[in-house]
């Protein structure tokens, strides 16, 4: 194998794969990256066996052929190369090692054979559709802080991405929740989506793929079976496993009948969540919020390091109501939203409320109270 | 019946019999407050000596001195053999090789004795966490609920602690129980070495009666003398004077000396740190490699860990699984939570596949789960939309 490509071109291909690559892994194989030239390109390819990603980009090759080099130090070399430069990369003597070459700096670096490198099979997909990139993105961005980190719910542990029928239309759907908060994003269905399988995306995926879009407005195709999903651009192709396992009902748990309807500026309301959480150690500490007519006072109060409380003019007319929410739930929910008013949907202090945008029809939060 | 501890088997019995009836050993010591007892004064014997002991067997039968040779030094520890010529700690070194000319005089070495220390606060942290060390050999536990993590009464737990620093250690430490930190420490002195003795409420007063008044925390020779000149020998004498008395004599400390002569102590036993972690651990009855052993063990001391922490009003952040192969290798895991808890299922559910992992068919002689990263309790375990 022998090429020669652009810096910026390898630098960029090499940064999305190896972000997939485990830093530290048992298998020595999965901490390379697979090189393979052929025909006027080279194609790079990056996984931790429950993903893979492959990037394709144009180079001046001289030689097919295929070599295995750890990721993260091919990332860090040419990192480190000049911008515009010229890279040769240089895979000559059996598969054994690979020479890197620009100007006068020259690497020998060890490889492994390609014939070695997993591959975690893409199988059928039966469904197809297209979606453009700001809008799936969109919809992993605005749900993704709700994913459950707990290991032993491993099926709230990623998106749940699903079509179903709201306000009698088709929607394509991604929920996240881990128990205490839910996010629902939902948007017109994309031919070919209805009659798709539920899937449950994992964390890692989502994150991957929030990343690779960035900056993107092309069209992603996105295929997908029960057990895995591949997202594909012009340049890069990502298949991922899927979460084996059930996602909870979650409608059941989104509230229909909370009444009582506070709205309040998003910034203003944001802002005194952050200034009177300050008092409270822990990142968790709850807020109470105690609302009246057309006021909210919002308050927390540490043992150890004494009360704050501060009141802000809100649009709510129906009776009186105390309750606790985790500070850090609130901020994490009001930086998703976009529009300069939210609105609560709240019932009493000890049900979930429901959160959304006042001008977004398309997205709702609930939150679980905690106890004050 | 008075209360009877078997040392080798470490179980509290009620028996009047002479040999153990689990074990059939004879080592056993009865004290009526054998059963109440919860302050505990543990010291090393010859820390040092035995420490240098253990890593050159050879010298087993011989007398070992540890200090600085040369002719400044001084004695920091001699062995148990080296004490029957006569050499005591502090004494110039060339003193004691006057009295044993034939004892090894080995330079020590403090980073090792650091560590041999902090492996035996760990073996006491299953006991306790509530830890007070006055030196690297000697330290003040506190076994009351709700500190204490280990099992059954405090004796068997120090009767455990002493068992198992002989067995993973390697040298043998001393123990007393009591009230109180004055009587502990007085009571660790009395049947050393490998001893456990007791001194309970009911004859504090008669033990402390014959102790020279030098005896007493804080009463360093300066005040014996004052006290000497004053016609005060032993503590009894002390006992016989009114409070109001010592309180004239010697003020504010004549108060402290009205209470030690009466023995009593109320110091608390405080931790060189905040309770950082809550941990208990078990060793089996026999080495096992069986999963499920494992787990139902792990079960079990998730619940006395989550009882702790409802006690204490913590809560855990993070689950820590120890396990102890039988080789002794120790390792020890840990898996942060999403949400601190208080509940025994969830710290058993997150011990399960760290437990799991390690099981690959090594055998283990001990399991312990821990909370760490603690937080206050009104924080653990947040009402949950799925109601789990």
């Amino acid at each position: 194998m022998r090429l020669l490509i652009e810096r910026s071109e390898l630098f960029r291909a090499l940064s999305h794969v190896a972000s997939v690559v485990e830093r530290r892994t048992t298998i020595p194989i999965l901490s390379n990256v697979l090189v393979r030239a052929d025909d006027g390109h080279v194609s790079f390819k990056g996984t931790d066996l429950e993903r893979e990603v492959i990037e394709t980009v144009p180079a001046d090759v001289t030689q097919s052929g295929a070599v295995t080099i750890q990721a993260h130090l091919l990332h860090d070399i040419v990192r480190k190369l000049a911008d515009g430069s010229q890279i040769t990369l240089d895979g000559a003597g059996g598969g054994e090692r690979l020479t890197l070459t620009c100007g006068h700096a020259k690497f020998q670096l060890p490889a492994l054979a390609a014939d070695e490198f997993p591959d975690i099979g893409a199988g059928e997909m039966p469904h197809e559709f297209e979606i453009p990139a700001h809008e799936l993105r969109r919809l992993i961005e605005k749900a993704r802080f709700a994913i459950s980190t707990e290991e032993t719910r491993y099926y709230l542990n990623g998106i749940y991405l699903h079509t179903t029928v709201s306000a009698g239309k088709p929607v394509l759907r991604a929920v996240a929740t881990d128990g205490h908060r839910l996010a629902q994003i939902e948007q017109l269905a994309p031919n070919g989506a209805e009659g798709m399988p539920g899937v449950i995306v994992p964390r890692k995926t989502v994150n991957e793929v929030h990343k690779l879009l960035e900056g993107s407005d092309e069209d992603v195709r996105v295929s997908l079976s029960a057990q895995r999903i591949q997202f594909k651009t012009e340049k890069v192709t990502m298949t991922s496993k899927l979460i084996d396992g059930t996602f909870p009902d979650y409608q059941r748990v989104i509230p229909q009948g909370n009444n009582k309807i506070m709205n309040v500026g998003n910034a203003e309301f944001a802002n005194a969540v952050d200034r009177v959480a300050t008092v409270s150690t822990e990142r968790g500490r709850a807020v109470k919020l105690a609302i009246e007519r057309d006021k909210l006072i919002l308050s927390v109060t540490n043992p150890d390091g004494g009360s704050a409380t501060e009141e802000i003019p809100v649009d709510y007319d129906a009776d009186r109501l105390e309750i606790g929410f985790n500070a850090r739930y609130l901020l994490d929910i009001a930086g998703q939203l976009e529009s300069p008013t939210v609105r609560f949907f709240l019932s009493d202090a000890g049900s979930p409320t429901t959160v959304r945008d006042e001008g977004d029809e398309n997205a709702l939060y609930v939150l679980m109270p905690m106890r004050v | 019946m008075t209360p009877a501890l078997c040392r080798d088997c470490c179980e509290l019995t009620h028996g009047a019999d002479a040999t153990c009836l689990g074990c059939g050993s004879g080592w056993m010591l009865r004290h009526g407050e054998l059963a109440d007892l919860e302050i505990a004064h543990i010291d090393c014997d010859a820390f040092y000596a035995s420490v240098e002991k253990r890593d050159r067997p050879k010298l087993k039968d011989q007398p070992v001195i540890v200090g600085h040779p040369g002719g400044r030094g001084v004695v920091t520890t001699a062995c148990y053999i080296a004490r029957q010529y006569g050499v005591r700690s502090a004494m110039p070194m060339f003193k004691a090789i006057e009295l044993c000319p034939r004892a090894t005089v080995i330079p020590p070495d403090m980073s090792k004795y650091k560590r041999v220390s902090h492996h035996i606060r760990e073996i006491m942290r299953a006991a306790t966490p509530v830890i007070e060390p006055v030196s690297l050999d000697e330290a003040y536990l506190d076994l009351s609920e709700p500190h204490r993590t280990a099992a059954g009464p405090p004796a068997e737990a120090l009767a455990r602690v002493a068992r198992d620093v002989e067995i993973e250690v390697g040298i043998t430490v001393s123990i007393g129980l009591a009230p109180n930190k004055f009587l502990a420490k007085l009571a660790s002195e009395l049947d050393k070495p490998r001893g456990f003795s007791v001194i309970g409420q009911a004859e504090a007063r008669a033990f402390l009666a014959r102790l020279a008044v030098g005896k007493i925390n804080g009463v360093g020779p300066a005040m014996v003398q004052r006290l000497e000149a004053g016609g005060i020998r032993t503590i009894g004498d002390l006992q016989h004077l009114s409070p109001s008395e010592l309180l004239g004599r010697f003020g504010k400390f004549g108060r402290r000396l009205v209470h030690y002569a009466n023995g009593d102590d109320d110091r608390a036993v405080t931790p060189d740190r905040p309770t950082k972690s809550i941990s208990a651990e078990d060793t089996f009855s026999r080495d096992t490699a069986k999963v499920s052993d494992l787990l139902a063990e792990a079960k079990r001391l998730s619940v006395r860990v989550a009882g702790h922490l409802v006690r204490n009003g913590l809560a855990a952040g993070t689950v820590v699984v120890k396990l102890k192969t039988s080789q002794f290798a120790l390792l020890s895991r840990h898996r942060r939570l999403a949400v601190p808890t208080q509940k025994a299922e969830v710290l058993f559910e997150a011990s399960r596949p760290l437990i799991e992992k390690e099981a690959d068919g090594r055998a283990f002689r001990l399991i312990g789960i821990g909370a760490d990263r603690l937080v206050p309790a009104d924080e653990a375990d947040p009402p949950d939309l799925f109601g789990s």
